[in-house]
């Protein structure tokens, strides 16, 4: 057994924390051999549990160890259309790789980077098939254009029907394309993935925003049969505290957007950025961590304030790990509890600080603030990553169909079924923000069961 | 692509597009907007449906060249093509859905500059649904004063009032509302205004006072439009709200007009910049 993994390449921090590259470089074939031969190959798959679409890891495994990467691509893309992007951003250290058996000496088999070196060596030797299929002219809408509602498109396509994708805004990809950065997720990545849905037949249509410029109604006036919601998770949430209206106060959503979707960063491109020399960045997860990181590689001094410690940081590791090589200072156990301006603009965060109590009942520790810890921290702009609440041009569409307690979607089974008419959805839309894997694998089985009713 | 099929110019710097956008043309409201992407590397910028024709396909925007975008907009012609156009984007105006409790109200609009653009749809789609409105069309100077020809022909009564005195009335539009409201002794139950904030602002401060309902139609910075990123978000009531999914139109009274023109110079710095950037892509064009 060997209990080490095999080093990942990756850009010297220095150097990366300069540029929008790729930070992780992958392994190349003959790492990915040898890592693949620290796989037991275990019988009972623990590892396979773990994975929300039970990919069968072992068994792609053993064709990387027989240096078959056709056969290992194969075995892959059974279970996942998305390899190339899960493989990068899968919170792997608490699914797949959480089981495998080699953690409890030593470390797990890397299972995402395996995962990810199947799917690139893929795209890199295997022209995407251009045969489009007849289809049977039975016609889907998805809406969403993210990974719920590209791998239910593509799964469609390759049933047989004809899928037509509208998305709201003038790019494909949902949040692989505005929201998660270059650097942890090429963009070519995801080009890729819809230039291989074109070619089996999947019709794209952007900027059309369903509720507003098209509904339930005109698309049945369209001879649409059938239809998937995958408009993802909805607006950014403020703390509600003083000083949020201030200018240079953003959500991650705005300055991630403005960086990925409309590239602020390069001067070339007409859209503004603001942000200035030193930011705050509050919140813990992964939406934090990019927006740190971006921050930070647009020149700023960063500062991630988060309210518990680093244990409970809900960011995958590999990406807290990443952003403290690169220099964005941690502040644990602090919160905001203003915003200070100065003519206008922001000043400062004022925060105070926290300590951990007892768990509550979902077993995460309670925080409290500390009486007269009140400090300032000097900055000239706040990011605010603090998750997103349930998309209002969605909720509004009520009268058709019906909402869970947090108001997104609520579906009836576990294929998606809505309240509406030959309707399903899937991903953030219905479960508020998860993760990509999880977003795919409901895509997928509504686009199987979409397959059965109209059959 | 969608194709410009006509541009007329309205004043110095401002002009009037039909854009082909069947879709939008389809189910588009008044109190609606877009968004457009003029090329590759442009901006995401709001601008309001001023008129649509859903046989013809297309819908008119009304644009005010102040920047960078709206500059090298107005260097296009009919037959060029604009790369994105979004929409229809936010709630239309609420007198569409309550038009059977609004019927016998006497609504007053108010049109501040570029401000006409969006008021002509409202005040076209209540004649059309047999409720005639009084309009105060205000502006700088006669050249700022737009639409007034087309306006006329949809509203009970259109006022003019200009800074300047170069028509109309000598004044602002809040002279205007109050010679209405206190000379000629006009009764309105609601107001609906629409133009620069600062105007908006006035308008609001005064209808306050005289006791009338008051909607304004906020022009925040927006990114998306589609409830996504949260720039658009402006505090009514001591709430947050975001104007391209909760408005664009608001209850005046409630709404804090000093942080949102705050708010509105964000990106001021930049955006002059940018200013530069398209004046010079124009002589480069020569
Ligand atoms: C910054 C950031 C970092 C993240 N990092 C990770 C990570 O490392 N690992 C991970 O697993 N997950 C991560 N996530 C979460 C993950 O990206 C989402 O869970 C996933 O993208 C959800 O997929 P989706 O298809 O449901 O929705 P989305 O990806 O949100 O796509 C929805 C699409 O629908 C479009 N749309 C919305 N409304 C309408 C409408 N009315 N009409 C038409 N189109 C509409 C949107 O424009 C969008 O393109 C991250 C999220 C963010 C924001
Ligand atoms: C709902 C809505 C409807 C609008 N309708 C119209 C209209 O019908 N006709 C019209 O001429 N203008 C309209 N505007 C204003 C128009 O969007 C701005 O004038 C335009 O974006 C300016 O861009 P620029 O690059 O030419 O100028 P810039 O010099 O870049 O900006 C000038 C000012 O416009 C505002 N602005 C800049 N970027 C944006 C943005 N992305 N979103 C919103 N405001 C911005 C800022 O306050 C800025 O200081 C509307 C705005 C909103 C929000
Ligand atoms: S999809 Fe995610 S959880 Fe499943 S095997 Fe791949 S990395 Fe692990
Ligand atoms: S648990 Fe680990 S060692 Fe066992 S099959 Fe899965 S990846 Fe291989
Ligand atoms: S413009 Fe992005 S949420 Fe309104
Ligand atoms: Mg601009």
């Amino acid at each position: 057994m060997i209990l080490e993994r095999i080093k990942v390449r990756e850009q010297d921090p220095k150097v990366r924390s300069t540029n929008f590259e790729e930070v992780c470089l992958g392994y190349n074939e003959a790492e990915a051999v040898e890592e693949a031969k620290r796989c037991l190959g275990c019988k009972s798959k623990p590892c396979v549990s773990k994975c929300p679409v039970a990919i069968d890891i072992p068994e792609f495994i053993k064709y990387i160890k027989e240096e078959n990467f056709e056969m290992a691509s194969e075995e892959l893309f059974k279970h996942t259309s998305l390899g190339a992007v899960c493989g990068r951003v899968c919170p792997q250290e608490v699914q797949c790789e959480s089981k495998c058996v080699l953690s409890h000496k030593g470390e797990a088999v890397a299972i995402g980077k395996l995962e990810r070196f199947v799917a690139d060596w893929h795209r890199k030797n295997k022209p995407a098939s251009t045969t489009v299929r007849e289809n049977s002219g039975k016609k889907v809408a998805v809406i969403g254009s993210g990974p719920a509602g590209l791998s239910c498109a593509g799964d469609l396509a390759k049933k047989g029907f004809d899928v037509t994708v509208f998305e709201a805004l003038h790019e494909l990809g949902g949040v692989l394309t505005y929201g998660i950065p270059e650097f942890r997720l090429p963009k070519e990545i995801v080009k890729h993935e819809i230039n291989n849905l074109k070619s089996i037949g999947v019709k794209f249509e952007k900027n059309v925003v369903f509720g507003r410029t098209i509904n339930f109604q005109s698309l049945e006036e369209e001879g649409f049969e059938s239809l998937f919601i995958a408009s993802g998770a909805g607006l950014p949430k403020f703390l509600g505290i003083e000083g949020e209206g201030l200018n240079g106060v953003f959500s991650a959503n705005e300055f991630l957007t403005r960086a990925n979707l409309m590239r602020a960063f390069d001067d070339e491109y007409e859209t503004p950025m603001q942000i200035g020399n030193k930011v705050a960045v509050v919140g813990g997860g992964n939406v934090a961590m990019d927006a740190a990181r971006t921050a930070l590689r647009l020149g700023a001094e960063v500062y991630l304030i988060y309210r518990r410690t680093e244990k409970e940081l809900p960011a995958r590791v590999e990406e807290v790990h990443h952003a403290k090589e690169e220099g964005v200072k941690f502040v644990f156990l602090t919160n905001p509890a203003e915003i200070t301006g100065e003519d206008g603009w922001v000043k400062g965060v004022k925060c105070t600080k926290m300590q951990l109590g007892e768990p509550d009942d979902s077993g995460r520790c309670r925080v409290s603030t500390i009486e007269g810890s009140e400090h300032i921290i000097e900055v000239d702009s706040v990011i605010m990553a603090l998750g997103t609440r349930a998309n209002p041009i969605i909720t509004e569409l009520k009268n058709d169909l019906e909402l869970n307690e947090w108001n997104n979607i609520k579906v009836f089974n576990d294929n998606g079924k809505t309240s509406a008419k030959n309707t399903y959805a899937g991903g953030d839309a219905v479960t508020g923000a998860a993760t990509v894997i999880l977003a795919m694998g409901a895509g997928r089985k509504s686009a199987q069961e979409i397959a059965n009713n109209l059959a | 692509m969608y194709r410009i099929v006509k541009k007329k110019q309205l004043s110095e710097k401002i002009f009037l597009m039909n854009i082909e956008a069947p879709r939008i043309a389809k189910s588009a409201l008044p109190g609606q907007f877009v968004i457009i992407k003029l090329h590759e590397k442009g901006e995401r910028i709001p601008l309001t449906i001023a008129d649509y024709d859903r046989e013809e396909g297309t819908v008119s925007i009304v644009v005010q060249a102040v920047g960078g975008s709206t500059q090298r907009m107005e260097t296009m012609n009919e037959g060029d093509h604009i790369m994105d156009i979004a929409g229809p984007l936010g709630k239309p105006s609420d007198f569409i859905e309550e038009f059977e409790e609004m019927k016998d109200k006497k609504i007053l609009f108010v049109a501040g500059g570029v401000g006409s653009a969006p008021v002509y749809p409202q005040v076209k789609w209540l004649h059309e649904h047999g409720m005639d409105t009084d309009v105060i069309i205000g502006g700088r100077s006669a050249d700022l004063v737009i639409l007034k020809e087309e306006m006329s022909k949809v509203a009970n009564e259109v006022y003019v009032a200009t800074d300047d005195g170069s028509l109309g009335m000598k004044g602002r539009v809040t002279d205007m509302i109050d010679h209405l409201v206190k000379v000629e002794g006009k009764k309105y139950d609601l107001v609906i205004a629409i133009g620069p904030l600062i105007m908006m602002k006035f308008v609001a401060l005064q209808t306050k006072e005289l006791g009338i309902s008051t909607v304004v139609s906020m022009n925040p910075i927006m990114v998306d439009g589609t409830g996504m990123c949260g720039a658009c978000r402006v505090t009514v009531g001591d709430k947050i709200k975001f104007a391209c999914v909760d408005g664009p139109e608001f209850d005046g009274h409630l709404v804090d007009f000093d942080e949102a023109m705050r708010r509105s110079t964000t990106y001021k710095e930049k955006e002059k910049l940018q200013q530069f950037k398209a004046e010079e892509c124009q002589c480069h064009r020569g």
